[in-house]
């Protein structure tokens, strides 16, 4: 009989623990196809953020360390330096990632760093039960934005993959989304790039995936897709913002 | 290679890391640190190691956290003010059992404090470098030469221990200039770190490096065994130095710097007749109690010099049990206490003034 759809080996067999609907299972089955299809899985080393998927340390059939809330890039820096011939990556949150980690996020990229990351923006807090998140949209909803995100007061949403861009470390920034089939595949190829990247050393490679929380967001998970397309997409369009190498902008 | 040379403190552990095996440093400046890091910066990258400078102290020891987790010795240094923000890792790196070095060359505080040698980083380093139940190995060298030694002690014991460790020095010690010998070790086959997140190489199942327990008692459980490893490192690794105080009434009890004015105010007192002895804890964490408490017999009074407001005397008290007087003598905020005043307080021990 021939198989035509399996569990990736680079998954465990550790049932996820996400809320139905979520797409953070789907990120991590791209990924761990990805590390199958480069035939990694026994020299890359994962970075689990603080978020819904700190507990991705037991998804990933590879080594992983759980740092602390945003911590992930230094961490990931910290065992990249000891090993450049291994690959490591990131998986992390808006939260973690946009937040409490601007500073290693922005500056591991700076620095060009050699690694993968990869953002899954859900415009949430997922794990602490739905509170604004530095992506939050104008006008929001969340537990602690109850009138809706007031931009006079809460500020506005941060754009990563834009922000990134202008970094000349960076040698890919993409904003995928995992709405649809065809968007899917997309990331699916965003997310191999990113790691072939690191594989042919072009520095630091990011995907943003725009993702959904049906559970803060309040909404089944097929109004949680529309939802995304709707409010989400416009403010952040889908993308390339960079795609090169490493200080490619000085030659 | 075994001759004395001129080194500055700083400079000193710096050298004493990378014989000790480290290739992997990570820091931010901070006076009065800062000849460690620039000594860093120019040899690492003569020996295909790594010095980074990291974003921010909280980004420096995430990535201790990440190279150490990688299997490789790995440090990182600072002054109190980055020590602080570096608390979150270094709690990280504790609760995931990581050994790695971390050198606190202390200025006064709190706050930004100033720049002066201090040494009120003690309850920090011994009582709460960081959340949650655990503790760290804290070494207090009094010479350049200590230094030295008590950088690859600390790496070691880490690494024995699975477990991080701190040179607790400060800017006296780190500015100050002496000969310093790097004695030829034995090569020591490097300690197996099967533990480590280094690539499963499709060999074994995958490792994680972790402290995250929702389950309490899970947690509880690790905690338990944690502080059951602390108890060997307790009853294993406690240091000290002793100076004349066989025959002592009274004894100092100082570390670090202090230590060293507090030894010449000795001779002093030894000089105009005053049964007075020393008393150095090398080890700060684990305290050495067993060898102080062995003096309480003979001991009418004790006397603890330290530059803060008194941090340690309550563990000389606790190691004490109180029995006798403890009585304090400190300079804080950057005062170095000179040889006098503190010959002056040893003198108030027997009544004198
Ligand atoms: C230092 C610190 N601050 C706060 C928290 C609490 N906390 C846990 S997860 C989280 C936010 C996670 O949100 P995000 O990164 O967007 O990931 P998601 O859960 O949505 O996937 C916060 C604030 C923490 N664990 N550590
Ligand atoms: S809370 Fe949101 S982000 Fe977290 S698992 Fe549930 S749906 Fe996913």
């Amino acid at each position: 009989m021939e198989v035509i759809f399996k569990k990736p080996h680079a998954l465990t067999d550790v049932p996820f623990h996400y809320c139905a609907g979520c797409t953070h299972g789907i990120v991590h089955r791209l990924v761990a196809e990805v590390i199958d299809e480069l035939g990694i899985e026994g020299k890359t080393v994962g970075v689990s953020p603080v978020g819904c998927a700190v507990m991705c340390y037991d998804y990933f059939n590879c080594d992983v360390i759980e740092a602390p809330h945003g911590r992930a890039p230094a961490v990931a820096t910290g065992i990249k330096r000891a090993l450049p011939d291994n690959v490591v990556f990131t998986y992390q949150g808006d939260g973690d990632l946009a937040a409490i980690g601007t500073a290693e996020t922005v500056h591991s990229a700076t620095r060009g760093e050699n690694i993968t990351v990869i953002f899954i923006n859900n415009t949430i807090y997922g794990m602490t039960g739905g509170q604004m998140a530095p992506t939050s949209l104008p006008n929001q909803v969340t537990q602690t934005t109850p009138y809706g995100r007031d931009v006079n007061t809460a500020g506005y949403p941060i754009r990563v993959c834009e922000l990134l861009s202008n970094v000349d470390g960076v040698a890919l920034a993409q904003r995928v989304a995992v709405d649809c089939v065809k968007n899917v595949n997309i990331a699916k190829q965003a997310i191999k790039k990113a790691f072939q990247n690191q594989i042919d050393k072009k520095g630091f490679s990011i995907v943003e995936v725009l993702s959904t929380c049906p559970t803060n967001w309040g909404m089944s998970p097929v109004e949680a897709l529309q939802w995304l397309r709707d409010n989400m997409m416009p403010y952040y369009p889908l993308g390339v913002y960079k795609d090169g190498e490493k200080g490619d902008r000085l030659k | 290679m075994s001759e004395k040379i001129l080194m500055k403190g700083n400079e000193a552990l710096g050298e004493a890391a990378i014989q000790a095996g480290c290739r992997h440093f990570f820091g931010y400046p901070i006076t009065p640190q800062t000849e460690l890091a620039a000594y860093m910066s120019k040899k690492m990258p003569k020996i295909g190691g790594t010095y980074l400078q990291a974003e921010s102290e909280i980004a420096a020891i995430n990535m201790v956290l990440g190279a150490a987790s990688a299997g490789v010795r790995a440090m990182t240094s600072s002054s109190s003010p980055g020590i602080s923000l570096k608390t979150e890792g270094i709690s990280y790196i504790a609760g995931s059992d990581v050994p790695a070095l971390i050198i606190n060359v202390q200025r006064g505080g709190p706050g930004l404090g100033g720049i002066q040698p201090s040494q009120s980083d003690y309850w920090q380093a011994t009582r709460a470098a960081g959340h949650g139940d655990f503790h760290l190995l804290v070494y207090a060298p009094s010479t350049v030469q200590e230094m030295v030694d008590l950088v690859f002690l600390a790496f070691d014991k880490g690494d024995e221990y699975r477990m991080p460790a701190m040179i607790l020095a400060d800017g006296m010690l780190g500015q100050m200039m002496e000969p310093v010998e790097f004695k030829e070790r034995e090569q020591k086959a490097p300690i197996e770190k099967p533990w480590a997140v280094n690539g499963h190489k499709n060999e074994r199942p995958h490792n994680i490096i972790n402290s995250l327990y929702l389950d309490p008692h899970e947690l509880e459980n690790l905690n338990i065994k944690r502080f059951e490893k602390y108890k060997r490192v307790i009853e294993n690794e406690q240091k000290s130095v002793e100076y004349m105080t066989q025959d002592a009434e009274y004894i100092v009890v100082a570390f670090g710097a202090s230590a060293r004015v507090a030894h010449s105010a000795v001779d002093m007192a030894r000089e105009q007749g005053i049964k007075v002895g020393l008393f150095r804890p090398v080890t700060l964490w684990p305290f050495p109690e067993k060898a102080l408490k062995t003096t309480v017999e003979s001991t009418k009074k004790y006397l603890c010099v330290e530059m803060s407001m008194g941090q340690m005397i309550d563990d000389v008290k606790l190691a004490t049990e109180c029995r006798r007087p403890v009585e304090f003598f400190g300079r804080t905020g950057g005062v170095i206490p000179t040889v006098d005043e503190v010959f002056g307080a040893i003198k108030k021990l027997g009544g004198g003034n």
